[in-house]
């Protein structure tokens, strides 16, 4: 007897609601009972991404360790919108000390634990990609090459936005930012430049380093999930669109971040002592026009004087990665999430 | 009981006596010889618990010590120099959050031109970063300096410096009573945190404060750090009671009761002071010497009462501010603004040049007759500057300076240099 996969696709997403779900696969949002690490009342943006990453994140990291965390926040956008007392939205353990330390500052708290026997409780670090890629890259090598034990996330939203959009380490090629003009012969950010930070984590062969977007909730959680399981340093690489830098609309949020990864432009993996173990492939590949154009930051690819031969050199960018990650195979509609025979 | 031990040594195992938890490291000269030490009796299982962490910078190394103090453990790190000012964003951080995390300091010039000998410019660069600075003038003060620094760090939630002079101290040999640590234990309780990274208590650590309450936060900073002027006498004194052997407090004075010249300086040098202080006495100069232990919080009443009799105080000083002068001096003319006396800087001992008894004794001579400049390098060799002056007169490509000095040096040997009568 033949059958057929029954899949629950809503209108223009494949999400599928938690209620259709078993208990054990639905989100740690779903539960009314979650943490609430990032609580409500902070003062980011409207369709802030890296808002929505931290939540699911630490949310997830709060299920998985039992409510015994700590977090470490390196200064910029995440510290900002979320401390100034005495309206503090975090309900869990935090510090924060500076801009580029904030690896280090988790390794500290990750040996007190473990010498005062406190050894269950689990640290996080957390940064943008300022943090991250630039000002923190020294500490964050550091800490992943003696593997201290602590899981870092990078909330990616490429550019230094807590200071006015200015061009970082991982802002890409042909986006606008405040240091990387829109003017003259090659606006925007050049070609050529910036750090794979991932691909660089796993160079350090630590246990477990892996790439998400907040488009995909269940896949984030069940990375930070799967991360907590290993002990060392760990990596949560984390694209998180800024509606504010990237002028895209904040209800679009979740909807580039998709497309970021459709795309090929931002590949979705995870990686297992210097070696990717699974990549989550695209399901319906879309040209990087589509991502390109829903943000201002790219507005100069369009319009009166379009850039094809700039667009054509990111969709060339995309093309190498889907190539390389293989981001075009082995997707598996019958095993698509929210698709069990029912 | 005694035994001939290196300065970094007895610095080493006081540390181990004091139970730290997490040591972080990171590698400079004069300061290595301390945190090998530690490593090796962590790594041989003497010291424990205890994480000792190789970080890969001394921002790393503080910074490491911020996130282990936070989280409710006992943290030291030394470190000197260059690494000290790599560190200075964490180090101003870690009093800001009012962590007892305590550093030993093994003072020494700072670059350019590289420089690994001694001088007191490093401690200057953070004089203002609200930190306890203590300053000792012994390998015995040195060690047990740091069992009243971890009391009087976690007693008042600050972080505290421990100023020794590198190699003059760090590197030398000599007769130390290092501490047992029945006596540490009696006299550091372990440490109890007033904020902790705690799950089950959590609080948010390193919150944005505008401008609002800034000025208040660091008001407090400023009252808690005044109190350590009443608890480092205290705890001098109980450490006194159960150790046998005096500690340094806040300041301490030599032949300086009929005194007429007082010279006030910090550190290893105050014992060839006393040296040429004691050679000034037996030519019937009336000269005295007040040793400042305790540089942050500065002792501002008790050294205006120390110097009340002097007519003509001298400040001697491993360091100082390029465009004005002497660092220390300021301190000292604040305190003593309401006295009818002289006050003059000597610069002395910059990179480790000796400071021998001779040139005190003839600097001594020259401030008794009211001869001495408002601002003296002691041994300078003008020389050598007229001619690096005139050299860079001649043609704007002049060249690099320092390297141009050392090659006119070949031509004579300097003054220091002479051997002492």
């Amino acid at each position: 007897m033949s059958t057929e996969p029954v899949r629950f696709y809503q209108v223009g997403s494949f999400a599928v609601g938690n209620r259709l779900l078993e208990d054990r696969d639905r989100t740690v949002q779903s539960e009314p009972r979650r943490s609430n690490s990032l609580d409500s009342g902070h003062r980011a943006c409207q369709g802030c991404g890296e808002a929505l990453g931290a939540r699911y994140a630490l949310d997830a990291a709060m299920r998985a360790t039992g409510g015994r965390l700590v977090a470490v926040n390196a200064t910029g956008c995440l510290e900002v919108f979320s401390t100034p007392y005495p309206e503090s939205s975090w309900r869990i353990a935090w510090l924060h000390s500076l801009f580029g330390n904030a690896p280090a500052v988790a390794t500290g708290v990750a040996a007190a634990l473990r010498v005062l026997g406190k050894g269950d409780t689990r640290v996080i670090g957390q940064a943008g990609d300022g943090g991250a890629v630039d000002i923190g890259f020294g500490c964050l090598s550091g800490m992943f090459e003696r593997n201290d034990d602590v899981l870092f996330i990078c909330y990616d939203n490429e550019a230094y936005m807590n200071t006015g959009v200015q061009r970082s380490g991982a802002t890409p090629p042909a986006a606008r930012t405040a240091t990387t003009e829109a003017v003259g012969r090659d606006p925007g950010n050049v070609f050529g430049q910036g750090k794979d930070l991932p691909r660089i984590a796993m160079a350090h062969g630590v246990p477990y380093v892996a790439t998400a977007t907040v488009a995909d909730l269940h896949d984030l959680e069940r990375k930070v999930e799967r991360a907590m399981e290993f002990d060392g340093a760990r990596y949560l690489h984390l694209l998180v669109p800024c509606p504010l830098g990237w002028g895209s609309a904040p209800s679009d949020t979740i909807r580039v971040a998709r497309l970021a990864q459709e795309t090929g432009l931002f590949p979705v993996y995870e990686a297992a002592f210097g070696e990717v173990t699974a990549v989550s492939p695209i399901r319906r590949r879309m040209p990087v026009e589509a991502y390109l154009s829903l943000q201002g930051r790219y507005a100069h690819l369009f319009g009166e004087h379009p850039r094809p031969d700039v667009i054509a050199r990111i969709q060339a960018m995309a093309d190498d990665n889907i190539e390389r990650y293989g981001l075009l195979s082995g997707y598996d509609y019958g095993a698509d999430r929210g698709g069990d025979e029912n | 009981m005694l035994r001939q031990i290196e300065g970094s040594r007895a610095v080493a195992e006081t540390v181990a006596c004091c139970r730290p938890q997490v040591i972080c490291a990171y590698p400079i000269s004069p300061q290595t010889h301390i945190i090998e030490a530690l490593s090796a009796m962590v790594k041989a299982g003497d010291l424990t618990p205890c994480e000792f962490i190789n970080v890969e910078s001394e921002f790393a190394a503080m910074s490491a010590s911020i996130g282990a103090s936070a989280a409710g453990a006992r943290a030291y790190t030394a470190t000197a120099s260059q690494g000290l000012l790599y560190m200075i964003e964490a180090v101003y951080n870690a009093s800001g959050l009012g962590l007892p995390i305590v550093m030993t300091l093994a003072n020494r010039a700072i670059g350019a031109p590289i420089n690994i000998w001694n001088d007191h410019s490093d401690a200057m660069a953070v004089r203002d970063s609200g930190w306890i600075q203590l300053f000792a003038e012994t390998n015995q003060e040195a060690a047990d300096l740091h069992i009243l620094a971890f009391r009087l760090a976690e007693q008042l939630s600050l972080p505290v410096m421990v100023c020794m002079d590198g190699f003059i101290l760090t590197h030398a040999v000599e007769g130390i009573d290092v501490a047992e640590q029945g006596a540490v234990d009696a006299f550091l309780p372990s440490y109890e945190p007033r904020q902790v990274l705690d799950p089950d208590e959590p609080v948010s650590i390193g919150a944005m404060v505008g401008p609002e309450a800034f000025e208040e936060v660091r008001y407090l900073a400023h009252l808690r750090q005044l109190e350590a002027l009443d608890l480092i006498p205290a705890l001098a004194a109980e450490f006194e009671s159960m150790f046998g052997r005096p500690s340094a407090g806040l300041l301490s004075s030599y032949r300086i009761e009929d005194a007429e010249t007082v010279v006030v300086a910090m550190g290893s040098v105050l014992g060839t002071i006393k040296d040429a202080v004691d050679a000034r006495r037996d030519e019937g100069d009336r000269v005295g010497v007040l040793a400042i232990t305790a540089f942050r919080p500065f002792p501002r009443q008790a050294v205006r009462d120390a110097l009340a009799g002097a007519r003509s105080i001298v400040v001697v000083e491993k360091a100082f501010s390029i465009g004005f002068g002497g660092v220390l001096s300021t301190d000292v003319a604040m305190a003593t603004h309401d006295h009818a006396c002289s006050l003059r800087t000597v610069v002395a001992g910059l990179g480790g040049r000796p400071i021998t008894r001779r040139s005190l004794e003839g600097m001594l001579d020259t401030a008794v007759r009211d001869e001495l400049d408002t601002l003296t390098f002691l041994d300078l060799d003008t020389g050598i500057v007229e001619r690096e002056q005139l050299r860079m007169a001649e043609t704007r490509r002049s060249g690099p300076s320092a390297e141009h000095v050392l090659h006119g040096l070949q031509s004579g040997p300097r003054p220091v240099d002479r051997p002492v009568p």
